[in-house]
């Protein structure tokens, strides 16, 4: 049987349709984890990246969070809070946080920044004060780039949440992981499947926020290639 | 599992005697680690060069190519790895380095491209009036304005690579990353520790001697 017939034949398999270790299962637990995980990152990152590009202080900081983020392998960061904090949803929910926080604050310093000075005096020479300055001209021309941020972190973090399955967590890792114990090849390449297509699902409707996020007129004025600022791969 | 505290007297973060009896084997995962990433920058690299020029010249090149790649990046590695392993073998550097390759491949294709769009339109007028054909143009002329871009790229693709292939692990290999799964399988925490920080401390290393030879190859593009 060739592999292709038999990973068909395993998503043909009713019971990998329902219970406790079923596709609807683990996906719901997957989302749960990521949702989680990159909410939680956004509440701390959106706020902190928002700020200091807005009052253009510790750029440093902001711009260099993502290359230190970066260089921390998630594996090792997933199996160090698995240590600390023991098993469960805690140390996987806080490893993956780590991770979600860098992109959101370099992309929301950087969006901030690009917002062209004169744009600002204008608004202030209309009487704008600070707070909706920020809120009605500052955020809706930097939500491309923000949402970029956001989007590149929920990829990561959805695929980082793979990798918990080594620490015990649930999520479609655990196909591959479980396939490769049980040397059950077509389980871990539905497995791989299953998460591939998620991320890309992920990808495509991050996306689609994006554009009902972005006031028409500033979707017009950018180019797509350069909605992202910064690459950013961790699992 | 109760939570353990730092300071826990039965495993401790570093165990010392442990390490100092065992520099040969931290070395010899260290050692797979940096091989396992210079080969995939390295062939990223000279990929990536060639793609990426085309993908600059011709538009029609341009969308699929980095739209391909770019489809490519979102998957996990770990997807990668796994769906690999029935056709390139377990353990393989194959089957590690295809995914591996092929992400920084999108890192550095992006940089070739944004540095060339970068040149300015005077400098290739400059260049075509002083009789370069376009060749010629291309080596000594664009790429090297676009070369500070590249190293950006190659900055990013190092730094990741170094983090990814501890995830090779999961397919026998791991460099660094073997130490982090003996951790996670033993519940021993100094090859834990010791890996993820030496992973940490190599992407640093790595990044600032990248910017290093960049300062030496760009002698025209230092700051102050």
């Amino acid at each position: 049987m060739s592999v292709l017939e038999s990973v068909w034949n395993w998503f043909g398999d009713p019971a990998h349709w329902h219970g406790p270790d079923g596709i609807p299962t683990r996906l719901v637990e997957h989302l749960q984890l990521s949702g989680e995980s990159v909410l939680l990152g956004a509440l701390i990152a959106l706020p902190l990246g928002i700020a200091l590009g807005h009052y253009g202080r510790f750029g440093n900081l902001a711009i260099n969070i993502s290359n230190v983020g970066r260089a921390l392998p998630s594996f090792g960061i997933l199996v160090i809070a698995f240590q600390v904090f023991g098993l469960g949803e805690l140390p996987i929910i806080l490893a993956l946080t780590a991770l979600a926080i860098p992109p959101i604050v370099t992309n929301s310093y950087v969006a901030l920044r690009e917002v062209d000075p004169d744009i600002k005096d204008a608004a202030r020479g209309m009487g704008y004060r600070e707070l909706p300055q920020l809120l009605r001209v500052e955020l809706p021309l930097a939500v491309p780039l923000i949402m970029a941020g956001v989007r590149t972190s929920a990829v990561q973090v959805v695929a980082t949440a793979t990798l918990a399955a080594l620490i015990a967590g649930g999520g479609f890792g655990r196909y591959i992981v479980d396939g490769f114990a049980q040397l059950n090849y077509s389980m871990t390449i539905a497995g791989a499947v299953l998460v591939a297509l998620l991320a890309l699902a992920t990808e495509l409707s991050l996306s689609g926020v994006e554009r009902l996020l972005v006031p028409r007129g500033i979707r017009l004025l950018m180019a797509p290639s350069l909605r992202r600022a910064s690459t950013f791969k961790v699992a | 599992m109760p939570a353990r505290l730092f300071l826990d007297t039965v495993d401790p973060w570093i165990n010392w005697d442990w390490l100092s009896t065992h520099v040969p084997y931290v070395w010899a995962a260290l050692e797979q680690h940096i091989v396992l990433t210079v080969i995939a920058v390295a062939a990223g690299l000279i990929i990536s060069l060639p793609l990426g020029v085309a993908a600059q010249r011709s538009g029609a090149i341009r969308l699929p190519v980095l739209g391909a790649f770019g489809g490519f990046y979102t998957i996990p590695s770990l997807a990668l790895f796994a769906l690999l392993v029935p056709f390139t073998g377990i353990a393989t550097t194959t089957t590690a380095e295809i995914p591996l390759i092929g992400y920084n491949v999108l890192i550095l294709i992006r940089n070739v491209v944004v540095g060339l769009d970068a040149v300015p339109r005077d400098v290739i007028d400059a260049a075509d009036g002083m009789g370069y054909r376009p060749m010629v143009r291309l080596l000594r002329v664009e790429l090297p304005l676009a070369l500070p871009a590249i190293f950006a790229g190659l900055r990013v693709a190092t730094v990741s690579t170094i983090g990814l292939i501890t995830i090779t692990a999961v397919i026998g290999l791991g460099g660094l990353g073997q130490l982090i799964n003996q951790g996670l399988i033993e519940s021993f925490h100094t090859p834990l520790v010791v890996a993820t920080v030496l992973s940490i401390a190599l992407a640093l290393v790595a990044d600032v001697s990248l910017a290093g030879c960049q300062r030496y190859a760009l002698p025209w593009a230092r700051q102050a």
